[in-house]
């Protein structure tokens, strides 16, 4: 069908400077995982699987810690609980025949880059859509992580050092702008911050594992801005 | 420790189940208020969390961060891209580097 193939490729062409970022932060991700003593194809296969990235820094921490699953799963359900309301989210903007099956397994596809790009189309989403959005940054996310775990050893120390800044150069991209716009966001990561550090530099608070540190910060903060500062009442079709 | 195995299938069932169940079964929006308003804080709650303090000892020296990141805060609140706010805090953070090593 023409129109199938005209949204397939529209999906493709819009997830190529995603993938081209997927490329370069999975490689600092391959990096990582070299650097805490995972072979290159468990890096890999992580990738494969998860198709996250701050979930993944944790979970390669947590492991390597040798951290508890109960610590592994908690702390991997609450960093990927914000795609839980991008899949809602995104529910609201998808066509008729995008439902069930489809849904069960393009939805592994939901990251916060695609659920961008994706929610803020002007059509209703199609599964073709999706497929092609989702196509380019699954081989970038991919291959940028294998890249960067056999290569990553090669390149000298100080540009290593230095890359491994570009995971969170992205999660900036995707907080700061927000805190410009919107109170409730800028309280929110201030209280996340602030609780962070708290427990960071606490001395006895320090022993935390990561992975709960993590969770315990985002409820707080979370918690606090739904409190205080709730979003607005539903009116009309704006984003969730 | 645990078998390298059982943790790859736990991330990946966590990380599945908790976007396909969702966006699987809703179709309509959610209209508690408040559990609206946790989820959508969630997201910024959890990559500020991962990325202070922790991104200031990602790389060898606090200067070299401080300046990566400030590079990248300053363009990712102008709105840069992605890709741009990444490559821009590696880049400012081996500029920093060479700088301390000129002086050092």
């Amino acid at each position: 069908m023409k129109d199938r193939r005209s949204e397939w490729l529209d999906g493709v062409k819009q997830g190529i400077p995603i993938a081209c970022g997927y490329f370069f932060v999975s490689f600092t991700f391959g990096i990582l995982g070299a650097s805490l003593g995972f072979r290159w194809w468990e890096s890999v296969l992580i990738s494969m699987t998860n198709l996250t990235s701050a979930g993944q820094v944790a979970g390669v921490r947590t492991i390597s810690a040798g951290g508890s699953i109960a610590e592994l799963a908690l702390s991997q359900l609450i960093i990927n609980l914000r795609y839980s309301l991008m899949g809602i989210s995104l529910s609201q903007n998808t066509d008729d025949d995008f439902v069930g099956a489809k849904r069960a397994v393009l939805g592994f596809g939901i990251t916060d880059e695609i659920y961008a790009v994706a929610v803020n189309r002007p059509k209703p989403v199609s599964s073709w859509f999706f497929l092609g959005l989702m196509f380019l940054p699954y081989f970038g996310w991919t291959l940028g992580t294998l890249a960067g775990a056999l290569f990553g050893g090669v390149l000298p120390s100080s540009v290593t050092d230095v890359m491994t800044l570009a995971i969170y150069g992205m999660f900036i991209a995707i907080v700061l702008p927000k805190t410009k716009l919107e109170k409730g966001v800028r309280v929110v990561a201030l209280l996340a911050a602030a609780v962070s550090c708290l427990l960071y530099f606490t001395p006895v608070l320090s022993r935390i594992p990561v992975g709960f540190a993590i969770i315990i910060c985002a409820v707080v903060a979370a918690l606090a801005g739904a409190w205080f500062l709730p979003v607005p009442e539903i009116g009309g079709d704006g984003d969730a | 420790m645990h078998d390298f195995f059982v943790y790859a299938v736990v991330m990946m069932a966590v990380a599945y189940l908790v976007r396909a169940v969702p966006f699987t079964l809703f179709r309509r929006k959610v209209k508690n208020r408040f559990v609206r308003s946790f989820l959508y804080y969630i997201p910024y709650a959890v990559l500020t969390a991962m990325t202070v303090p922790a991104a200031w000892y990602a790389t060898s020296s606090l200067a070299v961060s401080t300046c990566g990141l400030g590079v990248a805060a300053i363009l990712a609140y102008r709105g840069r891209g992605l890709v741009t706010v990444s490559l821009a805090a590696c880049a400012g953070a081996f500029v920093m580097m060479l700088l301390l090593r000129l002086a050092g």
